[in-house]
């Protein structure tokens, strides 16, 4: 029986529960359905065998792996069930069959392409991904949010369609689709495929969908969304591209840019959209020092802890922010402030979040990115280590501090509302414990962050490294206090970018404004320049159908004359052509 | 299932059964000739065509079984070079297998049209033509011994000449189709029994394998090379070549229903054999007037024949013109498979050429429904027809789709095939022209698609009014078949690379 369940690959489990719910009318048994399939998954998942194809099958002729579980993909798959588990507790309070089921179902294909063994069941749910998620954007039911979630539709199957046509050269030249390194980005597919994931991970200008649609989405979506998407990429940039160079500069990147965007910001869940990204960067970049296999194993781990991390304190922020917009209905800077009195589990559970994304000592943050920090320093890539330190320091002022200094301090903004929901506390809270379990030192030996290294791909290698050192600590206690400090003075001096409304746009202007006025002046000139070209070209072809039917007709050239009497005469012509073929060959 | 039908069929069946299949429709040809009852003579020739069938797949069971890939038989105990010898390899016993199978569904979906279309005192003597054809066509296919086999293409155009002619019940223009026909199909035999004569005067045999064996030696004989020309002509009249193809529209579209069906899917496919078996098998690909023949006369006609005639077809107002045009456009892809030289190019046309006999049947048989039940065969007599006979005018539909190369059907599969086997060669400008055929493909069958289900009757009074079901039955089989083989391509390819293989005579793969 337990040899049979855990071959069962744990999102289809997830995807399954999601099916049902669509259609199951009875709130409370469809979200009871919701928490417990999480918790089934990860029983199923920590039973399954390390490292073996445990469910296979054939699909148009190629090998399919459906079910693989190994070190990397399993500290992805915890991180994504944990997540999915928080997030449906996180919607306890909303009665909505198609969010529920859609979240469930969005986190089941996350899972289940993380488990996949071959590149086309990766693309498949890839591909379940984009459209599962769509929904929870869909779903806030504004105008903006509708056509955010068609750009995001749009840009989603852009990705799964470059990964498909990678997947096509990458067939063609190995003849098998199990997922493996790419050794260079001159190998056949392997940019494309590059460039699929990149779209996913949300690489610097191929970011904008991300920022578009999440603070767009649904209080709950916007929690769902920020766990799944991005991570999954990073999770098949981690088994496909290590130790790939151009990754580290993308990563570095792409940390220091959305600093600068997330600061001048108003809406705090487009600064949490931001400083996503800028989380990412940090993965992209240590999967760009770690090579497979050997090589450095701590980038590897670090972007696997990172990553787990990140997906529950990141998740914890956004629901924090997702309980302001449940209460206050904005999540606008300028039109918030003063919360922490009525909403003071609120606050504490967000400071929490903030200070773990900050990478404050005794939070996971600090577990997760000492081990990249460390990496950096250690091959010797100096200025990208200068640009991810600015952008820790950035990470604190715009997550750190400013998310919850302008919307439960700052300017009181004389909003008197309830506390949240208790479901939306204690989604909070168990994050907010996992946030503070993971990061303090081991004192019991095998909890505390010895209980995250336990689970990182390269187990030796993580167990070996020591988060709370002297300089470790020290080091990130003066960034943190200088960072302070500087937010301090800003504001003081009143230099501090004000919460003003306003948008701010990013390279999305490019196609946004631009492009759009493009299009239509475009289209303007074509309302004028077509009738007459349309004239022009219907006169050519009008001339060449005449031609061609002359020719070709049942009363035309071909079966009137030339041909149709003459067949015997064409038998002698080819009988002498093929004749003098001969004679001329061999002559 | 082919093991389970070796291992039961009966000890003088596995023995003979290359000289039953052609012997049984031949025997049984006459003495239908002397039945009185139409419908008995339909039953025998059911029958008939079931054990050709039957033979057939024995035949391929035990090719596929045989170490050397190859079946012969010595007609009369007489050995190879003096005697005639049958010789069955993984080319032939696919080609018969197709004519049987195309046999038993066209035999069986005949009765309706032939009891409409042909006077009724005529019956027994058409089914005896036609049975006739059948044993000529098969004869064709089976046959090693290169005069034997001009003997059997006569049997079978001489019968088909009579069961063209029998059209002029329904349409008096049938006469002189069948006289065109006539003409030319003794034209093209005449070319090839000339062309076996010049090698015979070369080689002194007229075995094919013999022939094969002793041509390598006669390298610049004058003789083998006007042979060549000769045999390249008459056989590429039979098989429609273009611009050898202008006997067969008119043939095709007035003669009886079943037989245009029956022509259509196996007639210019065995000429189309004799073809291939004579340019790689007895000739080879080595020589230099074969590799300059393929290059500057096969291809150009080939791709010819795929443009002008789509164009041709786009014309035509006639649905079975239409179809007909499309046919010698096809042969035309066929043709240009061929004339790629090499294993893979010749397997793409043998599949297209499984494909396309599954295509045109289906096409035909759904359009012999149409003239059934409302006599009209012009693309206005059409409209309105997915209300008024869905079930026949879905069939039709599928095979449309599966001839204009739609994903997911046959016609795709071998299109790509075709396609591959040219970018093997570099060849990339003929898919080119192989893309914008299936382009000209979309819109001639697209017109007629389009009358079908998406204008009104012209005939309002014409109301529910399906083919009866004898020709429901065979028409789905193929309409599925095309779906079916479009999805999992394993069957009709692996027949089709193991014949190409054995046309080379190499190993199967």
């Amino acid at each position: 029986m337990t040899g049979l369940l855990s071959m069962l690959n744990p999102g289809w489990l997830l995807i399954a529960v999601g099916l049902v719910a669509l259609f199951l009318p009875v709130r409370r048994v469809r979200q009871g359905l919701t928490i417990a399939a999480p918790i089934v998954a990860i029983l199923l998942v920590s039973m399954a065998d390390r490292n073996l194809n445990l469910l296979t099958g054939e699909a148009l002729g190629l090998e399919m792996v459906f079910y693989r579980v190994d070190n990397l993909s399993y500290i992805f798959g915890l991180a994504f069930l944990l997540a999915a588990l928080l997030n449906a507790i996180y919607a306890w309070h909303t009665d909505d069959r198609l969010q529920d089921g859609m979240s469930i179902a969005y986190a089941g294909a996350a899972v289940a392409a993380t488990f996949s063994g071959d590149m086309m069941t990766l693309f498949v749910f890839w591909e379940l991904t984009a459209i599962t998620s769509v929904f929870l954007i869909l779903r806030a039911g504004t105008r903006a949010a509708y056509f955010a979630s068609m750009r995001y539709l749009g840009v989603q199957i852009l990705s799964g369609v470059l990964l498909l046509a990678g997947i096509g050269y990458v067939y063609q030249s190995r003849g098998d689709l199990s997922i493996s390194a790419f050794t260079s980005l001159n190998e056949p597919g392997a940019l494309l495929v590059f460039i699929a994931l990149g779209i996913k991970a949300a690489f610097p200008f191929l970011h904008n969908w991300l920022q578009d649609s999440y603070p767009k989405a649904t209080v709950v979506g916007a929690v769902v969304l920020s766990a799944f998407t991005t991570k999954l990429a990073v999770y098949a940039f981690a088994r496909m591209f290590p130790g790939h160079d151009a990754l580290i500069w993308i990563g570095a990147v792409m940390t220091v840019f959305p600093v600068f965007f997330a600061v001048i910001e108003n809406d705090l869940r487009k600064v949490l959209a931001y400083s996503l990204n800028n989380q990412v960067g940090f993965m992209i970049c240590a999967i760009g020092l770690g090579t497979a296999g050997v090589g450095n194993a701590l980038a590897l781990n670090g972007a696997s802890a990172h990553a787990f991390c990140h997906i529950i304190y990141k998740g914890l922020l956004f629901m924090s922010m997702g309980a302001v917009l449940y209460r206050t209905g904005t999540t606008k800077a300028s039109e918030l402030g003063g919360l922490y009195k009525s909403m003071p589990w609120t606050t504490v559970f967000c400071i929490i979040g903030a200070m773990s994304i900050s990478a404050f000592p005794l939070f996971s943050g600090f577990a997760a990115k000492s081990l990249t920090m460390t990496a950096v320093g250690k091959e010797g890539y100096t200025i990208v280590w200068l640009m991810l330190l600015f952008a820790s320091a950035g990470v604190l002022e715009h997550s750190g501090i400013k998310i919850p200094y302008f919307a439960f301090f700052g300017h009181d903004s004389g909003k008197r509302v309830k506390e949240a929901p208790f479901n939306m506390l204690l989604a909070m809270g168990l994050a907010s414990f996992i946030c503070i379990a993971v990061g303090v030192p081991a004192i019991v030996p095998g909890f505390g962050y010895e209980w995250l290294y336990n689970l990182l791909p390269y187990r030796e290698e993580a167990m070996a490294y020591h988060p709370f050192t002297l300089d470790h600590v020290l080091t990130q206690m003066q960034l943190l206090v200088l960072a302070i400090f500087a937010f301090v003075m800003l504001k003081r001096l009143g230099w501090y970018p004000p919460e003003k409304p306003g948008v701010v746009l990013d390279s999305d202007w490019l196609y946004r404004k631009a492009g759009y006025g493009m299009a239509t002046w475009t289209g303007t000139v074509w309302q004028k320049v077509g009738p007459a070209m349309s004239t022009v070209f219907f006169k050519l072809t009008g001339r060449a159908y005449e031609r061609i039917e002359d020719t070709f007709s049942p009363r035309g050239e071909l079966a009137r004359g030339g041909l149709a009497s003459g067949m015997a005469i064409w038998t002698a012509i080819l009988l002498g052509f093929v004749l003098l073929l001969s004679f001329v060959t061999t002559g | 299932m082919i093991d389970l039908l070796l291992d039961t069929a009966p000890r003088w069946a596995l023995l003979h059964a290359p000289a039953l299949l052609v012997m049984a429709p031949l025997f049984l040809a006459p003495l239908l000739a002397i039945l009185p009852s139409g419908r008995l003579s339909w039953l025998i020739s059911i029958f008939a065509t079931l054990f050709a069938l039957f033979c057939a797949l024995i035949l391929v069971g035990q090719v596929q079984a045989s170490p050397v890939g190859v079946v012969g038989y010595d007609v009369g105990n007489w050995p190879m070079p003096i005697g005639i010898v049958l010789r069955v390899d993984a080319l032939n016993s696919m080609i018969l297998l197709l004519v049987a199978s195309i046999g038993v569904l066209a035999t069986i979906f005949s009765w309706p049209t032939v009891k409409a279309e042909i006077p009724e005192r005529k019956h027994p003597l058409f089914y005896s033509a036609f049975l006739v054809c059948f044993a000529g066509l098969c004869g064709v296919a089976i046959t090693g011994d290169a005069f034997n086999l001009f003997v059997f293409l006569e049997i079978s155009s001489i019968s088909t000449y009579v069961l063209v002619a029998l059209g002029a019940g329904r349409d008096r223009r049938a006469l002189p189709a069948a006289f065109n026909y006539l003409i030319m199909g003794t034209l093209g035999a005449s070319f090839y029994i000339i062309g076996v004569g010049f090698l015979y005067s070369a080689t002194g045999t007229l075995n094919i394998a013999d022939i094969a064996s002793k041509l390598p030696d006669l390298a610049g004989n004058r003789s083998v090379e006007a042979g060549f020309a000769f045999i390249i002509v008459g056989l590429g009249l039979k098989a429609a070549v273009w611009p050898l193809h202008q006997w067969l529209p008119n043939a095709y579209s007035y003669s009886p229903s079943f037989v245009t069906m029956f022509l259509s899917a196996t007639a210019t496919k065995v000429a189309l054999y004799a073809l291939i078996r004579f340019l790689f098998t007895v000739f080879r690909p080595e020589f230099a007037f074969e590799q300059a023949t393929f290059t500057y006369l096969l291809m150009p006609l080939g791709l010819a024949a795929m443009i002008t005639c789509s164009f041709q077809a786009v014309f035509q107002t006639d649905v079975r013109r239409t179809l007909a045009y499309s046919s010698v456009a096809q042969v035309g892809y066929m043709i240009l498979g061929v004339s790629v030289g090499t294993v893979a190019g010749v397997s793409a046309g043998l599949f297209h050429l499984l494909n396309h006999a599954m295509i045109k049947g289906a096409l035909f048989m759904a359009v012999a429904g149409v003239v059934l039940t409302f006599q009209g065969t012009t693309i206005r007599d059409f409209a309105g027809l997915g209300r008024t006979a869905p079930w026949t005018m879905t069939g039709f539909a599928i095979a449309a789709l599966s001839l204009i190369g739609v994903p997911l059907t046959a016609g795709f599969q071998s299109k790509l095939q075709l396609g591959y086997a040219l970018f093997d060669q570099g060849m990339w400008w003929a898919v080119v022209f192989v893309v914008f055929s299936s382009f000209l493909a979309v819109i001639y069958m697209g017109r007629i698609l389009e009358a079908i289900f998406f204008r009104p009757p012209i005939n309002p009074r014409k109301s529910r009014k399906e083919a009866p079901i004898l020709l429901l039955v065979p028409l789905w089989i193929l309409a599925l078949a095309n779906i079916y083989f479009g999805i999992t391509t394993e069957l009709p390819l692996g027949l089709a690379r193991d014949a190409a293989a054995a046309a080379f005579g190499l190993e199967a793969f």
